[in-house]
């Protein structure tokens, strides 16, 4: 009971936050509100038994992730936004396409999760241990892979934002 | 005998002439254009000579043309009586009118080039006679047509010598149209398009079965032998084919190609004596091409236009000679008229030549004195023409006006007047610039030996021609027509006409040179017409060729071309454009408009996929 | 009551989806939109862990895992691309951002 009274109040606060990011003219509103949902985000994974994925959702998401678009915000001095009237294509285009698509999804997952599997917590979780195991042995290549991607994300950062040297 | 020599020699002349001509002196064109010509002609005397009476047509077979199916067609020469009577007169007028031009062409322009088509033309004539099947003598048909259409308008740069050249080979085609479909008649009927197979074979079939095919494929044979022989309807390209230089008139527009009609009905004869009807139509045509030609011949004040039509006239003559059964007369009249009417046009030539350029009668006069070679000469051919006894074409014209009258007198009697009317025409045109004073601003000179010599050999056949008795070599072609019925009145009537005509000629022109305009002008309306060729030309521009480019132009350029199929081609690439432009503005720069598309296709791909794993459950 | 039912997290992760793609298509500031692209991608990672507890593999985290390196990549490069834009046209609007059009 306890673990379905947790849910509701951090997937409440989790959609209540990211319906505050859309609305916010600010970006800086919108970038603490992102960190509002990463954390309830994170309480759920543990729900669900991901030790791991939480801690590494604060640490590197909020904590990094979003620090770094808080500083680029601040670097770029970047105003509210001009409030401009929706424009029609979108209003009467865009609303129903989302509603078609929430609506299609709900379905479809109604359709293949019988309502009977439940997610307990305790019953499983994976930890640090687990993860590592799998990361190293059978994920050994992407993850050799990845790392390379990061490096690559490095130099392309640097290479782009880097001052023009005359 | 090695016949592909004869029509080979003049086509290497062509060639000589027509890819080095440029830088050869003119001495060096003559030799290959005249020597040629002359080697073919010895080699024709040979032949000829070697092969004796012929009894049946000798035949060379070079290779197999067509194969198909039981069609067979090779490409064969033949010799028989009647070609060796057209190869003699095609070779030799031809080789005399090749001198003659030396001679006449020597000031002009693109000399090479006149030599060149002029054997050119020898050799596709050649293979015409020499042909063994209908498809060989169509291929040098059809090259004649061409040389023709060269010849007349070699002075190109002047549009209406380019004009009269195109009428000439748009008018032939016409008749061509007819040809082939006889062709294709007859392989539908005999099976083959060899001289010998077909005749075989027509001899041997029952009047009255194949009495309306046969005479389905004369007719047909007599619509091309009218556009290649100029009669009615067709006769209206050899009046402006005087265009060109005058030994093309000569040679082709007198002696050869024009002949080409007559020739290809005589060699068809076994085929027109199964079809009575068809020989009715060659004659009617003949006489009535005779008499309209003849009339209008009377009041043309050029002389080579009076020429044109006296040959379309005499042309006709040889049609009636055919038609009435006298294939061997109509021969005659062949050769006759090759000689003398080649003679009256080179003769003309020379005059032309000697006044600079001026072809008016009524500018001339009194040349009699200036140029006597030409005079003398001339006058042996118009005596000839004319029909005065013991000449040439005293002979041949009997035969055939008495061949006539056997056949149906009324064509007899309307062929006495018109030669009441050679007669006429020919001599006004002698006594218009020969007698009386001269009327003109040249200084006439005579012309020089190359031209003169023809000329006088010329004369001498024209007068002395008759003696070579065609229809009697040609007796077992064609077996005589009962001429020998003892008459000989219908000779004398027709001999007196032509004495009436020279007459009539002498007291309009020389005696009482005012009679002639009191009576053009007493004529009034049909002198007019006369005068303006029954306006022939304007009739078939309004009747047929107006519709015909005004049809083309609107439906066929503006509608079909321009409107259809242009149409077609561009609205397929306006489509394109169209759907390029709609398509064209997804690329709107606007980043959220393409994720708006994107989510588009992903709301339609789960679509898909609900609906088919829906379906599936 | 024993938990809560597996649909229900996957209901949620569709929301955050949704919301996230309505963030994309109505802001106009690039760096608000970036955050929504975030928040898709957090919403996918919520997926694959539910479906990781259901299976009861480690594969999702791993998954997950991946995920969250790549965003940082990605983050760390578009926000580099966006300082770029901003530098040259001095402005955050997406929608001045326009010219390779027709």
């Amino acid at each position: 009971m306890w673990s379905a009274i947790i849910f509701l109040v951090f997937a409440f606060v989790a959609v209540v936050a990211a319906i505050n990011l859309v609305v916010q003219t600010h970006p800086i509103s919108s970038a603490l509100s992102l960190i509002g949902v990463m954390g309830s985000l994170a309480v759920l994974y543990l729900l669900l038994g991901a030790e791991f994925i939480a801690a590494a959702q604060l640490v590197v998401y909020a904590g990094a992730i979003m620090v770094l678009f808080v500083f680029v915000i601040m670097l770029l001095n970047a105003g509210a936004e001009n409030a401009k009237p929706i424009g029609s294509r979108a209003k009467y285009f865009g609303l129903p396409l989302l509603i078609a698509f929430l609506g299609i999804m709900s379905f479809v997952v109604q359709a293949v999760i019988p309502g009977g599997n439940n997610v307990v917590f305790g019953e499983y979780h994976a930890g640090p241990r687990d993860v590592g195991k799998a990361l190293f042995t059978d994920y050994l290549l992407p993850f050799e892979v990845v790392s390379v991607l990061i490096l690559i994300a490095i130099i392309g950062a640097i290479v782009l934002a880097r001052k023009e040297i005359d | 005998m090695l016949l592909w020599l004869i029509p080979i020699l003049p086509f290497c002349g062509f060639l000589i002439n027509g890819l080095l001509g440029r830088r050869m002196p003119k001495a060096l064109v003559n030799v290959f254009a005249v020597g040629t010509v002359a080697l073919s002609f010895a080699w024709v005397l040979k032949t000829v000579m070697q092969l004796g009476p012929i009894e049946k047509a000798y035949v060379e077979h070079y290779y197999t043309w067509i194969q198909s199916g039981a069609l067979n067609i090779g490409l064969d020469f033949a010799v028989d009586r009647l070609s060796a009577v057209m190869l003699l007169i095609v070779t030799g007028v031809g080789l005399l009118i090749h001198i003659y031009a030396t001679g006449y062409m020597a000031h002009e322009g693109g000399y090479y080039r006149f030599f060149a088509y002029m054997n050119l033309f020898m050799f596709f004539m050649l293979i015409l006679v020499l042909a063994g099947n209908y498809l060989v003598l169509f291929v040098g048909w059809e090259g004649v047509g061409l040389c023709s259409y060269l010849l007349i308008g070699f002075y190109f740069l002047e549009k209406f010598a380019t004009d009269a050249g195109n009428k000439a080979f748009i008018v032939n085609r016409i008749g061509d149209f007819g040809f082939s479909l006889a062709l294709f008649f007859i392989v539908r009927q005999f099976g083959s398009l060899d001289f010998g197979t077909v005749f075989a074979k027509a001899q041997g079939m029952p009047t009255e079965a194949s009495a309306g095919l046969i005479t389905g494929i004369c007719l047909l044979l007599l619509v091309g032998a009218t556009g290649k022989s100029a009669q009615i309807p067709l006769f209206v390209w050899l009046p402006d084919a005087m265009a060109g230089p005058t030994p093309v008139s000569a040679l082709i527009h007198a002696a050869t190609m024009v002949t080409a009609g007559v020739y290809m009905t005589a060699r068809s004869a076994p085929l027109y004596l199964h079809a009575p009807l068809a020989m009715e139509a060659v004659a009617i045509i003949g006489i009535a091409t005779a008499f309209l030609a003849a009339t209008i011949g009377l009041a043309q004040n050029d002389i080579k236009k009076v020429f044109a039509y006296s040959t379309v006239s005499q042309l006709g003559y040889m049609f009636v000679g055919v038609g009435t059964g006298a294939f061997g007369a109509g021969i005659f009249h062949l050769m006759t008229h090759a000689f003398f009417k080649a003679l009256l046009f080179l003769g003309a030539g020379s005059v032309i030549h000697a006044l600079s350029g001026e072809q008016d009668l009524r500018n001339m006069g009194g040349l009699r004195t200036k140029i006597p070679i030409t005079f003398w000469t001339l006058l042996c051919a118009s005596l000839a023409i004319a029909g005065v006894p013991f000449t040439s074409g005293f002979f041949s014209k009997d035969e055939i006006l008495v061949s006539a009258y056997h056949y149906q007198p009324w064509i007899y009697w309307v062929g006495v007047v018109t030669a009441g009317m050679t007669a006429f025409y020919v001599f006004r045109a002698m006594f218009l610039a020969f007698f009386g004073k001269y009327r003109g601003h040249a200084h006439p000179h005579e012309s020089p030996l190359s031209m003169t010599g023809p000329l006088m050999i010329l004369a001498l056949l024209s007068l002395g021609g008759g003696f070579i008795n065609v229809p009697h070599w040609l007796e077992p072609m064609f077996p005589a027509a009962a001429e020998a019925s003892g008459e000989s009145w219908p000779m004398y009537v027709a001999s007196f006409a032509g004495l009436f005509g020279i007459f009539m000629a002498w007291l309009f022109y020389v005696a009482q040179p005012k009679l002639a305009d009191q009576f053009a002008g007493a004529m009034g309306i049909l002198y007019k017409a006369v005068y303006n060729k029954y306006f022939v030309d304007e009739i078939y521009d309004a009747t047929v060729v107006e519709p015909l480019v005004q049809g083309s132009r609107t439906v066929l350029w503006r509608g079909m071309d321009a409107g259809v199929i242009d149409g077609l081609v561009n609205a397929i690439g306006a489509r394109s454009r169209g759907v390029g432009g709609i398509l064209r503005r997804l690329q709107a720069g606007n980043v959220r408009g393409y994720a708006a598309w994107v989510v588009f296709g992903c709301v339609l791909l789960l679509i898909v996929i609900g609906l088919g794993t829906g379906g599936a459950k | 009551m024993n938990g809560v039912p597996l649909s229900w997290y996957l209901i949620l992760s569709t929301v955050l989806f949704a919301l996230g793609i309505a963030g994309f298509l109505y802001r106009r500031n690039i760096i608000t939109m970036f955050m929504s692209i975030e928040l898709m991608l957090n919403a996918v990672n919520l997926t694959f862990v539910a479906f990781s507890y259901k299976l009861r593999q480690v594969d999702g985290h791993i998954f997950t895992f991946f995920v969250m390196v790549v965003a940082a990549a990605e983050a760390a490069v578009g926000l580099a691309i966006i300082l770029t834009v901003f530098k040259n046209r001095q402005t955050l609007e997406i929608d001045e951002v326009s010219s390779m059009k027709y």
